[in-house]
C-alpha cells in the first residue's frame, strides 16, 4: 500500500523543497545539509486531503507539526484545495503522516495519485490565465492610445496610434482568441451556431476592418473593442473553468479516497493486490470493518454483513460458509475468506460503472439557460449584422467599406460580452457560497435544475440516517441487566454492541465482571458471570423471539432473554432540512428498501406524510419516472447502490460523501460534511442564482436594445462600443456578486 | 508632440515589464493557492527570522 501510495512528481509549488535562503549570511550554512540531501536516494511525495483546514492557524499547525516529524523534509498546505503535500524519506508512509495529522487534530485521507489528474486541469487553467493576462495588458495599452484618438487626435498622429494599436492588438488576438476560434471551428464542423461563432466572427471582422482602415488612414479603428471583447469573454471562460476545476478536483478526491485494493491469498501468503488484477477462483481475505472488494462465496469464517448501501436494509445479515456476498457490502464482526466468483469486468463493480454511464448520458438532455439564450441569440446576431450590411450597401449604392464598417459595429455591439459573463459569474458566486456550506456542485446546470424542483424524494438508510444505530429503550432495563450488557458489549466491535456500550457509558453504568469473554462471529458475545453462561447477540442464539425492529438480545442464567431495541441514528440536520423543504412548499416522499417498522418510525419522527417501505431499486426509479411524467421536477437524495438508478432518473440529485462511488458519480451535488441542513439553503441559493442569471440576461438585452439601433443607424463610434461593452460587463458582474 | 516618440515606447516597455512579471508569477505556480496565500501573510511563524 505504501509503495503504490507514493509518487514522484515535479515540484508543485514555487518554493519547492529546497528553498534558497533569503538571508545571505545563511547562504553558506545549508551547503552541508544540501549535500546530505543530495546523497539521499529518493524522496517520496505523499498527497493527503485535510477537509478540516480552513485558516491561517491551520496552515501553521499542519506545516509546523509535519516538519517536526523525523524524516519529513517539507510539508506544504494548499488551502484552496484543502490538501497537504509532504516531501519525505521513502520509509515514511501515508499512514504515519495520517496518524501525525490526527494527533494535530486534523482528520486526513490519503489520496491515490493515480486518480488525481490535477496537473492536467492546472495546465488548462494556467493557459487560460496566461491568455487573460496578455489580453488585459494589450487591452489597457490600446485603450490608452484610443483615448487620444477619441479626444481628437487627427491625421498623422491618429494613423500612428492606429498602427501602434494594430501592432499590439493583432498578435494578442491571434494568441488570446484561440479558445474561441477553436470552439467556433468545432461547432461549425458539427453544423450549428454556438456562442463562439459570432464571437470569433466579431473579433476577426473587427480586427481586419480596423487593419484595413488603418492602412487607408480611416477614422474608426476597433482594435480596442476587439481586445476588450477577448478580455471580458476570457474572464468569463476562466471563471467557468475555475468553478469546474474545483468541483472536479473535489470529486476526484472523493473517488481517490477509495483505493481499490484487496488482500489475496496466493500460495499461502497474503498479498495486497489491485482489484483489477484478481481472477475468478482466487481467495480474498476480508477483515471485520472492511468492504467486500469482489463478488464471491464465503469459504471460511462467519460474520454479519451490512448490506445497507446496496439494498437499504438497516439490519445486518448473518453470513457463513456458502453465503453469497457482493462487492460493496461491509463485513462487520469476523474475518472472512471469500472465493472470487466475479472480478474485473464481470463483477458488480462493473455493473456499477454501467449504471453510472447510463446516468451520465441521461444528464446531458437538459438544456441550460445559457444554451437556450445562445440558441436564440446567435442567429439573431448574424441576421442583424448581415441585414445591416445589405441595407447600407443599398442605401449608399455599393459602398462596401462603409457597409462592412456598419456590420462590424453591429457585431461588436451585439456580441455576447455580458452574456459570456452572465452565467459563469453567477455560478461561480453561488457554488463558492455553497462549497463553504459543505455542498459540492458537480454539474454546471445542477443549480438551475435545483431551482425548478417541487418534489423531494429521500432515501432512508445512510441518507436521512447515519447508518449507525443508537439504543432507544435503555431506561426500560434493570441495572443488573445493563451492567451485564455493558460488559458483554465492550468485547465486540459490532455496530449494535458499540452503540449499546456508548449508551450504557453515557448512562454511567459500571460493567459487571464477566469472565471468559469470547466473541462468536456472526452470533454475538458470550461469557461467564457468577458461574453461569451469559450471551448477548442474535435472537435465535439467545433463545428469544426476534422483534420487528433492529435489536440485540441478552440471555442471563435466570429469566427470559431481554431485547435491546435500536433505531438508526438520525443524520445531523436531517430534521432541519426536511422542515426547511416543507416550509418551502415542496412535496416530500420517503422511499426506502428497509422494513416497514423502521420506515414508519422514521417518517413519524420527521413528519413525512408519504412513505413506502421495502421498495426495490427498479421500483424507486419507476416511482421517480412516474412523478416526472406527472409533471413534477424531482430532487432525489440518496446514497446507496439501490438509489443509483433513481438518482439518475431524477431531475437533480444529491448524495452524501459517505455514499458509494456509483451513487456519488450519478448525483449532481455531493454533501461533503455529515450535516444535511445545507440542503434547505442550497434550494434557496439555487432559486436566487437562477433569478440573477435571468436578470443578467435582461441587463445585457437592455444594453443591446439601446446600442443596436445606434449601430444600425451608423452612429456607433469605437467609443460607444467600448462604453457599452465595459458598462454591461461590469453591471452583470456586480449583479452576480449580490448573491447572498 | 516629439515627446510621444519617447513616451510611447517607455509606456509600452513598462507595461511589458508588468506582463513579464505576471507570466513569471504564473509559471512559478503563484496562482495555485490564492486562499492559502491570503492566509499565510497572517501567520507570525517567520516574523523574526526567514524560513530556513
Amino acid at each position: 500500500m505504501s509503495v503504490a501510495g507514493r509518487i514522484e512528481t515535479d515540484r508543485a509549488y514555487g518554493g519547492g523543497p529546497t528553498t534558497v535562503s533569503a538571508c545571505p549570511a545563511c547562504g553558506v550554512a545549508p551547503s552541508a545539509e544540501r549535500l546530505a540531501e543530495l546523497s539521499q536516494p529518493l524522496t517520496a511525495r505523499l498527497m493527503l486531503t485535510i477537509p478540516a483546514a480552513h485558516c491561517a492557524a491551520c496552515i501553521s499547525t499542519v506545516e509546523g507539526g509535519l516538519a517536526a516529524m523525523p524524516g519529513v523534509h517539507s510539508a506544504r498546505v494548499n488551502l484552496t484545495l484543502r490538501r497537504v503535500s509532504v516531501e519525505a524519506d521513502p520509509d515514511i508512509t501515508a499512514d504515519t503522516v495520517k496518524a501525525a495529522l490526527l494527533g494535530l487534530g486534523y482528520e486526513a485521507h490519503e489520496l491515490d495519485p493515480g486518480l488525481l489528474s490535477a496537473t492536467e486541469t492546472d495546465r488548462q487553467g494556467r493557459e487560460l490565465l496566461m491568455r487573460l493576462g496578455v489580453a488585459g495588458f494589450a487591452m489597457m495599452n490600446v485603450m490608452l492610445l484610443s483615448v487620444a484618438v477619441w479626444s481628437g487626435a487627427a491625421d498623422a498622429t491618429r494613423d500612428m496610434f492606429h498602427f501602434i494599436s494594430a501592432a499590439i492588438a493583432l498578435p494578442t488576438v491571434a494568441f488570446a482568441g484561440q479558445p474561441f476560434f477553436r470552439n467556433a471551428w468545432l461547432s461549425l464542423k458539427a453544423g450549428h451556431l454556438g456562442m463562439d461563432v459570432p464571437i470569433s466572427l466579431a473579433i476577426i471582422l473587427a480586427s481586419s476592418i480596423s487593419l484595413y482602415e488603418t492602412f487607408h488612414s480611416g477614422e474608426h479603428a476597433y482594435f480596442d473593442a476587439a481586445l476588450m471583447l477577448t478580455f471580458f469573454l476570457l474572464a468569463g471562460r476562466y471563471l467557468d473553468h475555475r468553478t469546474r476545476a474545483v468541483a472536479r478536483s473535489a470529486a476526484e478526491e472523493l473517488a481517490a479516497l477509495e483505493v481499490p485494493r484487496a488482500t489475496v491469498l496466493r500460495g499461502g501468503v497474503e498479498v495486497v493486490a489491485a482489484i483489477t488484477d484478481l481472477g475468478v477462483g482466487e481467495q480474498v481475505r476480508v477483515r471485520p470493518g472492511g468492504r467486500m472488494p469482489v463478488d464471491g462465496v464465503v469459504v471460511e469464517g462467519s460474520s454479519e454483513i451490512d448490506r445497507s448501501l446496496l439494498t437499504g436494509e438497516s439490519l445486518p445479515d448473518y453470513t457463513g460458509p456458502g453465503s453469497v456476498v457482493s462487492a460493496g457490502e461491509v463485513n462487520l464482526t469476523g474475518p472472512l475468506l471469500v472465493r472470487v466468483t466475479a472480478a474485473g469486468k464481470d463483477s458488480s463493480l462493473h455493473r456499477m460503472a454501467d449504471l453510472v454511464g447510463i446516468a451520465e448520458s441521461a444528464k446531458t438532455r437538459y438544456t441550460s439557460l445559457a444554451e437556450r439564450a445562445a440558441r436564440l441569440y446567435s442567429p439573431l446576431v448574424h441576421l442583424l449584422s448581415f441585414s445591416a450590411f445589405a441595407v447600407w450597401m443599398w442605401i449608399t449604392g455599393g459602398d462596401v467599406r462603409f457597409a462592412i464598417n456598419i456590420s462590424a459595429a453591429v457585431l461588436i455591439i451585439t456580441c455576447p460580452c455580458a452574456l459570456g459573463l452572465a452565467v459563469p459569474a453567477v455560478v461561480t458566486a453561488a457554488s463558492g457560497r455553497l462549497f463553504r456550506k459543505g455542498l459540492l456542485i458537480k454539474h454546471g446546470t445542477a443549480l438551475e435544475r435545483l431551482a425548478e424542483v417541487d418534489c423531494v424524494v429521500f432515501d432512508k438508510t445512510g441518507t436521512l440516517t447515519m447508518g449507525t444505530p443508537e439504543a432507544v429503550d435503555i431506561d426500560a432495563h434493570s441495572a443488573s441487566d445493563l451492567a451485564l450488557a455493558a460488559a458483554l458489549a465492550a468485547a465486540s466491535s459490532h455496530p449494535l454492541a458499540r452503540a449499546l456500550e456508548a449508551a450504557t457509558t453515557a448512562k454511567g453504568v459500571h460493567p459487571a465482571v464477566v469472565e471468559e469473554l469470547r466473541e462468536v462471529p456472526g452470533y454475538g458475545v458470550e461469557g461467564r458471570w457468577q458461574g453461569a453462561s451469559v450471551r448477548l447477540g442474535r435472537a435465535a442464539w439467545c433463545g428469544a423471539e426476534g422483534l420487528a425492529v433492529s435489536a440485540t438480545y441478552l440471555r442471563c442464567a435466570s429469566g427470559p432473554a431481554q431485547a435491546f431495541a435500536f433505531a438508526d441514528r438520525l443524520r445531523p440536520g436531517a430534521e432541519t432540512a426536511v422542515a426547511a423543504l416543507a416550509a418551502q412548499g415542496k412535496r416530500i416522499l420517503l422511499l426506502s428498501g428497509d422494513s416497514e417498522a423502521a420506515v414508519t418510525q422514521m417518517a413519524d419522527r420527521l413528519g413525512i406524510a408519504e412513505w413506502s417501505a421495502g421498495v426495490l431499486p427498479a421500483e424507486k426509479a419507476a416511482r421517480i419516472a412516474a412523478l416526472m411524467a406527472a409533471g413534477h421536477k424531482v430532487l432525489m437524495v440518496g446514497d446507496g447502490l439501490n438509489d443509483t438508478a433513481a438518482l439518475a432518473a431524477a431531475h437533480v440529485s444529491i448524495s452524501p460523501a459517505s455514499a458509494l462511488d456509483a451513487a456519488r458519480v450519478a448525483s449532481d451535488i455531493v454533501l461533503l460534511g455529515h450535516d444535511m441542513a445545507p440542503i434547505g439553503d442550497a434550494m434557496r441559493i439555487a432559486c436566487q442564482s437562477t433569478r440573477r442569471i435571468k436578470e443578467n440576461f435582461a441587463i445585457s438585452a437592455l444594453y443591446n436594445v439601446v446600442a443596436v439601433p445606434l449601430a444600425l443607424a451608423g452612429f456607433a463610434t469605437p467609443l460607444a462600443a467600448a462604453l457599452a461593452m465595459s458598462l454591461s460587463s461590469i453591471t452583470v458582474s456586480l449583479n452576480a456578486l449580490r448573491l447572498r | 508632440m516629439e515627446i510621444l516618440a519617447f513616451l510611447i515606447p517607455v509606456t509600452l516597455f513598462i507595461g511589458g515589464v508588468g506582463l513579464a512579471a505576471f507570466i513569471w508569477a504564473l509559471k512559478s505556480h503563484q496562482f495555485e493557492d490564492p486562499k492559502g496565500d491570503a492566509n499565510r501573510i497572517l501567520t507570525g511563524d517567520w516574523d523574526q527570522k526567514p524560513k530556513p
